[in-house]
């Protein structure tokens, strides 16, 4: 790796800084002064390039700043002309900011770094830092493959409706998101065209497919969940199919509901069932305390039945005086004694009397 | 400078063409070719002759288009809103190249032939066929038919799916949401009316069971359950075991009453 990093950099390097000339503009600006230079114009255009070359605005100035300062610290004592040296040295400076700044790279967990070498695939790089060749021979695309990211279709917003048509010909309004992460990097960055737009087209016809198979009051309530495994799933062949290098990690309903110009209907039935179930509430309470009351009745009746078996003609005496005691104590009686003659008796005397 | 044109990169995802003076040199750099491993390929560096090669990039990978919606009406006279996308790849840049140019061009030149063949397939069939799973050999259908002009171009297709179908907007879907509400108040009368039963038939078994009840208690003694039951009915009827007695009773005896028997003396 440093052996063949070093040997390809060189010639580029060279190319590329424009290395000569970075040299020569800060000899004359340290030597001859700030003031505008006639002849020396020309040359002041290529040192623009440096930055590119670079790949940081940094590089030149800290650079200009350090052969500065070697220049004076050294300047006087080298014998030969300080011009030689000092590019030279700006050139390894340049090259070293370089290929730090794009031979090494640090992979995050959860990322995989595709290398492509001029152009062809060379490798993938795991978490860590990683060395690879300079940035024209080598690129490393760094893709987050553990990221799980989340396509969303239709919205649970009451103006946004994502109608589709049910497999009974209704219609439900659909809102759903997918989940789905990269499990292949190198298909995801060469197989397809757009990944993340081919997701969304997918999900829609995945989604489509089986809510057309199934009726509008399964895809409301019961089956919601095996709708959402089945087109994760149909997703997931669509997407292998393609050799997409995406994972679909679940899809989630996050609406399904009727449209909002049947949803009165679809109200008027909940209240429809609301009605049937308190006309059967009614129905049960009374059945309750019907039951409830036969049984008392019953049991009250044997109870005293009980007692009456024992001493039947005292018991039926004894309840017909209790009975026509409490009937007659509260009532004005009358008692016609003949035709035509009739007299109004005290209240209350008259049935302690009889009791006897 | 000389270094830059004579070299070029070939990545991964292109394929490369080179045009000599305007005609295309037989060989493509970086053919696509069915599950080749990546690394493998022909991906990498090129060589050309300046000023007079010049080359021509197309696509590897597998590139869409989508159709324009299209209204289609269905055998029992149904319309139907269709989206379809297509997914095709270049396998042939040179053919593709010389019949098209760019792949945006085949895109245009395949998206009409996509919207009849669709319009055809589903023209073929009742609404609820095109609702139904069936769908499958239909769209198969329509990618064989597509593949065979996407050929002329080079061009070999992946995929054709629908992507909605929809009702359109205006008296198909309000019809559509009028029957929905249709079916539902109906299924609110038929549930209303089905509480309503059920709860009838609740009361009458309460009711039978009752009598049963009372039934089994009274029958072991009729002539004692006709006496107790007068008793309790006379007090009921005569407001005295009532908390706020209805009305006030008046009694008019005759001496013969046998509660006024002993009141006489006889005996």
């Amino acid at each position: 790796m440093e052996r063949s990093s070093g040997a390809g950099d060189e010639p580029i390097a060279v190319m590329n800084e424009g290395g000569p000339w970075g040299g020569r503009g800060d000899d004359s600006d340290g030597g001859g002064g700030k003031g505008p230079l006639g002849p020396r114009n020309p040359w002041s255009q290529p040192p623009r390039k440096r930055p590119e070359g670079a790949r940081g605005p940094a590089g030149p100035s800290a650079i200009d700043e350090l052969l500065r300062k070697g220049r004076e610290r050294f300047g006087g004592n080298l014998p030969q002309g300080n011009g030689k040296p000092v590019w030279i040295w700006g050139v390894v400076v340049l090259l070293a900011v370089w290929l730090l700044l794009t031979g090494i790279h640090r992979i995050e967990p959860g990322e995989r770094g595709v290398i492509t070498r001029l152009g062809r695939y060379a490798g993938t790089f795991q978490p860590g830092m990683q060395m690879s060749f300079p940035a024209p021979i080598d690129k490393v695309s760094i893709v987050p493959v553990e990221t799980i990211r989340s396509t969303q279709i239709g919205s649970a917003a009451p103006d946004a409706q994502n109608l589709m048509v049910t497999g009974d010909q209704n219609i439900i309004d659909l809102a759903y998101a997918v989940r789905w992460n990269i499990r292949d990097p190198e298909r995801y960055l060469f197989e397809l065209e757009d990944p993340d737009g081919t997701v969304q087209q997918v999900a829609e016809s995945a989604m489509r497919a089986e809510i057309a198979k199934v009726t509008l009051n399964d895809a409301i309530g019961p089956q919601r969940s095996q709708i959402e495994a089945m087109v994760a799933q149909r997703m997931q062949e669509i997407l292998d199919s393609y050799r997409s290098g995406i994972a679909v990690r679940g899809v989630a309903i996050n609406q399904a509901d009727p449209p909002a110009a049947v949803m009165d209907a679809f109200k008027e039935v909940s209240a429809a069932q609301q009605d049937a179930q308190s006309y059967m509430n009614g129905a049960r309470a009374y059945a309750q305390q019907l039951r409830e009351k036969a049984a008392g009745e019953s049991a009250a009746f044997d109870r005293v039945y009980a007692q009456y078996r024992l001493a039947p003609e005292v018991t039926r005496r004894r309840m017909y005086y209790e009975t026509m005691e409490r009937v007659l104590a509260k009532t004005d009686k009358t008692i016609v004694e003949a035709p035509g003659v009739q007299s109004y008796l005290p209240l209350t005397q008259l049935p302690k009397g009889a009791a006897k | 400078m000389l270094l830059f044109s004579t070299v070029a990169i070939v990545p991964e995802t292109k394929q490369a063409l080179i045009v000599r003076l305007g005609r295309p040199v037989p060989g493509v750099y970086n053919a696509y070719k069915p599950n080749e491993d990546y690394g493998r390929t022909g991906a990498g560096l090129i060589f050309r002759i300046p000023f007079v090669d010049t080359i021509e990039w197309v696509d590897k990978r597998v590139l869409d288009f989508d159709m324009d919606r299209q209204s289609v009406l269905s055998t029992d006279q149904l319309r139907l809103e269709v989206d379809a996308y297509a997914r095709y790849r270049i396998v042939d840049p040179l053919r593709m190249f010389t019949t098209a140019r760019t792949e945006r061009r085949v895109s245009e030149a395949l998206r009409p032939i996509l919207g009849s063949s669709l319009r055809n397939e589903l023209g073929r069939r009742t609404f609820a066929a095109l609702l139904s799973p069936e769908r499958g050999q239909l769209m198969d259908n329509i990618q064989v038919r597509l593949n065979r002009v996407a050929r002329q171009y080079g061009a070999e297709i992946v995929d054709v799916r629908i992507k909605r179908a929809d009702l359109p907007d205006g008296t198909p879907l309000t019809s559509a949401f009028e029957r929905m509400r249709g079916a539902r108040q109906q299924e609110a009368l038929t549930l209303r009316a089905q509480g309503m039963r059920e709860a009838q038939v609740t009361r009458a078994d309460a009711d039978a069971d009752a009598a049963r009840v009372y039934a089994d208690a009274f029958n072991k003694d009729p002539a004692f359950y006709d006496f107790y039951r007068a008793m309790q009915s006379y007090r009921t009827t005569f407001g005295t075991d009532d908390a706020n007695p209805r009305g006030s009773s008046n009694v008019i005896l005759s001496p013969d009453n046998e509660y006024l028997k002993q009141f006489k003396g006889q005996n």
